[in-house]
C-alpha cells in the first residue's frame, strides 16, 4: 500500500470518529449548544481546552519557530502556557460563577450597557475571525501535503467536516470531538519525538533528552546534545542556540502572548462548560497538563530535528566533505518534491554545502574551500515536525498519524473559534440587542444559522486570505491583550469600575493597538499603506508591533480608571453582582435539558 | 449582602493567594528564564545553564504546580469561609 492511500485511510478513520461523536452528542437546547449543558467533567474539559488551544501553528510550526531562533523564541513556550496561570486565577472561576454563555454577555451585563456589549462583540469577532483564517489555511495545507489534493479541495473538505459536527452539536459536539482530536494530535506528536530522542540520546522522554548527552555512534557522542548543536551552529556561522539578545524585548513579547492567551474568548468559554467554580479551577490545571505534554516536547523536537538535518548535510563533520547530491536520504528527496526543502549545487562539485552565507567568517572559509554560497536554498521551518517520522525511520502509519494530527489540530481550534463567533452573534446581538423576545427554539435555530454563516465566511477568507495571514498571531494576541483581558479583569476585581470607564478603556486599547499595528503593517494590513517602514529603527521606544499587547492593555487600564473616577459609581445591583461572581456558592451545577 | 464582612475576609484571602502565586509565576518566567538569567548562569544543566532550562521546561512545570496549588488552596479557603458548593 502506498503512503498516500495509508494517509487517506487514517485521516478518513479520524473523520468517521468525529462524525460518530457528533451524532451521539448533538445539542437539543441553547444551554447545550453554548455550554454543553454545563455537565463536562473538568479533566475532559481540560483535554478539550488543550485541543481548542493548540492550533495548526502549535502543531506544525512551533518546533520550527524555536529551532531556527533558539533561546529567544522560548517566548512562545512560556507565553502560550503562562497565560493559563492568569486565566485560572484572574478570570475563569468568576466567569463560570457568572453562569452565562458568552464573553460579551458578561461585559454587557456587568457594565449594564449595550454599547459595552457591542464593543466586546466587535473585539471578539475581530480577534476570532483573524485567528480562524490561519486555521482554515492550515487545514488546507495539511490536506494538500499528505493527501495530494489541492489546498482548495482540502480547505473545502475541512469546512464540510467542521460544518457537520459544529452545526449539529454546538459546544457539546465540539467538546467531545476536541477530546478525540487531542488524543490523535498528541499521539502523532509524541511518537516520532520519543524515537528521535532515543536515537540521539537514549532517553525516551524528549524534554529530558534535550538536556542529555549524545549516544554512542552519534556525532559528538558523550557530550551534551545542546553543546553539540551549539558547536555545529557556530562552526557553520549561525547564532548559538542557547544564547539570546535584548532580554527586555523577550520579556515584553512573552507578556504580550500571556495576556493575549488569557483574553482569548474561544478559550475562556470552554470554562463555562464545567458544573462548578471549583471544577473551573481544576480544569485550568488539567488543560495545562495536556498542553504541557506537547509544549515540553516541542523544544526537544525542534533542537533534535535541526541537529539531524545538520548532521545529514555534514555527515563527516564541518571539517570533512559535506553530503553528495547522490547520497541524500530518501526522506530528503520526498520533501524536496513538496518545495519545503530544496538544494542547488551552485559550484557544481556534486556536494551540498549548507552554511550561513551572511557570516563574514564563513565567506572567508567559502572562498578558501571553493564554495559559492549556501546550497540548502529552501529550508522551511515546518519541515522539522512534518518530516520527523521519516527522519526517525518510523513506519508509514506514523506518517499518516502526523497527517491526521495536523488536520485535527486545525479543525479543533477552528471549531472553537467558530462557536465563539456564532454565539456572539446569536446570543449577544440577536437575543440581547435585536430581538430579546426570541424563543428558546428560535435562538437555537439562530445559533445554528450563525454557525453556518461563520463557517461560510471563514471558508471564503481562507480561500481569499487578505494578505496578512502571517500577521494573524500579532493581531489576535495584541487585541485580546489590549481589549478583552483588562475589561474582564476590571469587571471582576474592581467594584467601582462603571460602564463609561470600561467602554472607553476597551475602545482606547482597540484603537491604540490597531493604530500601532497599521502604522507599520499597513492600514487594514493592505501592503503599501503603512506610514512607516516596519524596521527596528522606526519603532516607538524600539517596540515591534508584535510586542505591543501589554502597552495596549496598560492604555485600557489607565483610560478606564480615569474615566470611571470622573463618572458615577455603578448602581447597587451591579455591585451586588460583582460580590456574587467573587464567591463560588450558587453556580448552579450541571443543567438538564 | 448580609454576609459582607465575611465575604471581605474571603476576598482578601483570595487576593493574597493570587499575589503570592503571581510573584512565583513572574519569577520563574520573566525572572529566571529571561531577566535574571545572567545571575544564575553559573549553574550548569545538561550542556547549558539553568536559565535556558527554565525558559524551555522549568517555567511550564512551575506554571502547572501553581495552578494546581491555587485550585487546592482556594477550594480549602472556600470551605473555611463557607462559600463552597
Amino acid at each position: 500500500m502506498d503512503q498516500t492511500t495509508l494517509n487517506f485511510i487514517v485521516v478518513g478513520a479520524s473523520f468517521a470518529l468525529y462524525f460518530g461523536i457528533a451524532i451521539w452528542a448533538r445539542a437539543g437546547s441553547t444551554s447545550e449548544f453554548y455550554a454543553a449543558g454545563r455537565g463536562v467533567n473538568p479533566v475532559v474539559n481540560g483535554m478539550a481546552t488543550a485541543a481548542d488551544w493548540m492550533s495548526a501553528a502549535s502543531f506544525i510550526s512551533m518546533a520550527g519557530l524555536i529551532a531556527f531562533v533558539g533561546y529567544n523564541n522560548s517566548s512562545f513556550l512560556m507565553g502560550w502556557t503562562g497565560g493559563y496561570v492568569l486565566m485560572a486565577m484572574l478570570l475563569a472561576p468568576y466567569l463560570r460563577k457568572f453562569g452565562k454563555y458568552t464573553v460579551p454577555e458578561f461585559v454587557g451585563d456587568r457594565f449594564y450597557s449595550n454599547s459595552a456589549r457591542v464593543v466586546a462583540v466587535i473585539c471578539l469577532i475581530v480577534i476570532s475571525v483573524t485567528y480562524v483564517i490561519g486555521q482554515m489555511t492550515g487545514a488546507g495545507v495539511a490536506f494538500s501535503r499528505f493527501l495530494e489534493v489541492s489546498s482548495t479541495v482540502g480547505l473545502l473538505t475541512a469546512s464540510a467536516v467542521v460544518f457537520i459536527y459544529a452545526v449539529l452539536g454546538g459546544m457539546k459536539g465540539i467538546t467531545y470531538t476536541q477530546v478525540a482530536q487531542y488524543v490523535v494530535l498528541i499521539i502523532a506528536y509524541t511518537i516520532p519525538a520519543v524515537f528521535i530522542s532515543l536515537q540521539l540520546t537514549g532517553n525516551p522522554i524528549p524534554g529530558l533528552g534535550l538536556f542529555s548527552n549524545m549516544s554512542e555512534g552519534q556525532a559528538g557522542a558523550g557530550t551534551p546534545l545542546l553543546v553539540t548543536l551549539d558547536g555545529l551552529l557556530t562552526d557553520l556561522g549561525f547564532n548559538q542556540y542557547t544564547t539570546g539578545n535584548t532580554p527586555w524585548l523577550m520579556a515584553l513579547f512573552t507578556l504580550s502572548l500571556m495576556i493575549g492567551t488569557a483574553g482569548l474568548p474561544h478559550v475562556i468559554i470552554r470554562f463555562f462548560t464545567v458544573p462548578k467554580v471549583a471544577d473551573a479551577r481544576w480544569s485550568a490545571g488539567w488543560a495545562l497538563v495536556f498542553i504541557a505534554l506537547l509544549y515540553l516536547t516541542a523544544p526537544a523536537v525542534g533542537a533534535m530535528a535541526r541537529l539531524n538535518i545538520m548532521t545529514t548535510m555534514w555527515p563527516n563533520g564541518v571539517e570533512g566533505e559535506p553530503v553528495a547530491v547522490d547520497d541524500l536520504p530518501d526522506w530528503f528527496r520526498t520533501w524536496s518534491a513538496t518545495g519545503l526543502l530544496g538544494v542547488e549545487d551552485k559550484n557544481g562539485d556534486g556536494l551540498i554545502q549548507y552554511y550561513n552565507e551572511r557570516s563574514p567568517a564563513m565567506q572567508e572559509m567559502a572562498a578558501e574551500r571553493g564554495w559559492e554560497g549556501n546550497e540548502l536554498v529552501t529550508f522551511n521551518q515546518d519541515i522539522l515536525v512534518l518530516a520527523n517520522p521519516e527522519i526517525a525511520q518510523l513506519p508509514g502509519w506514523v506518517i499518516a498519524l502526523i497527517a491526521a494530527g495536523g488536520i485535527a489540530a486545525a479543525l479543533s481550534t477552528a471549531a472553537g473559534l467558530l462557536l465563539a463567533i456564532s454565539s456572539a452573534i446569536s446570543h449577544d446581538l440577536i437575543k440581547s440587542v435585536i430581538n430579546p423576545n426570541i424563543s428558546e427554539k428560535g435562538e437555537l435555530l439562530a445559533a445554528r444559522i450563525s454557525m453556518a454563516g461563520a463557517i461560510a465566511l471563514a471558508t471564503w477568507l481562507g480561500l481569499n486570505p487578505p494578505g496578512f495571514a502571517a500577521l494573524v498571531v500579532a493581531l489576535a494576541f495584541g487585541l485580546a491583550a489590549a481589549t478583552l483581558f483588562p475589561t474582564l479583569m476590571m469587571g471582576i476585581f474592581s467594584k467601582r469600575m462603571n460602564a463609561a470607564g470600561a467602554t472607553a478603556g476597551m475602545l482606547a486599547g482597540l484603537i491604540l493597538t490597531c493604530a500601532y499595528l497599521f502604522t507599520y503593517l499597513g492600514i487594514f494590513f493592505i501592503p503599501g499603506t503603512n506610514l512607516l517602514e516596519n524596521t527596528a529603527a522606526n519603532y516607538l521606544f524600539g517596540i515591534p508591533p508584535t510586542h505591543f499587547g501589554p502597552i495596549g492593555a496598560l492604555a485600557n487600564f489607565a483610560v478606564a480608571y480615569a474615566v470611571s473616577s470622573m463618572t458615577a459609581a455603578p448602581p447597587q445591583h451591579i455591585q451586588d453582582l460583582v460580590e456574587s461572581v467573587r464567591i463560588p456558592r450558587g453556580a448552579g451545577g450541571a443543567l438538564n435539558k | 449582602m448580609a454576609e459582607k464582612p465575611h465575604n471581605n475576609a474571603y476576598w482578601a484571602a483570595n487576593i493574597r493567594l493570587i499575589t503570592v502565586c503571581l510573584v512565583i509565576w513572574a519569577l520563574a518566567s520573566y525572572g529566571f528564564a529571561i531577566l535574571l538569567r545572567p545571575l544564575i548562569s553559573g549553574i550548569a544543566v545538561g550542556g547549558t545553564d539553568l536559565g535556558f532550562w527554565f525558559a524551555q521546561q522549568g517555567s511550564i512545570l512551575v506554571f502547572l504546580v501553581l495552578i494546581f496549588f491555587y485550585a487546592w488552596r482556594m477550594n480549602k479557603i472556600d470551605k473555611e469561609h463557607g462559600v463552597d458548593e
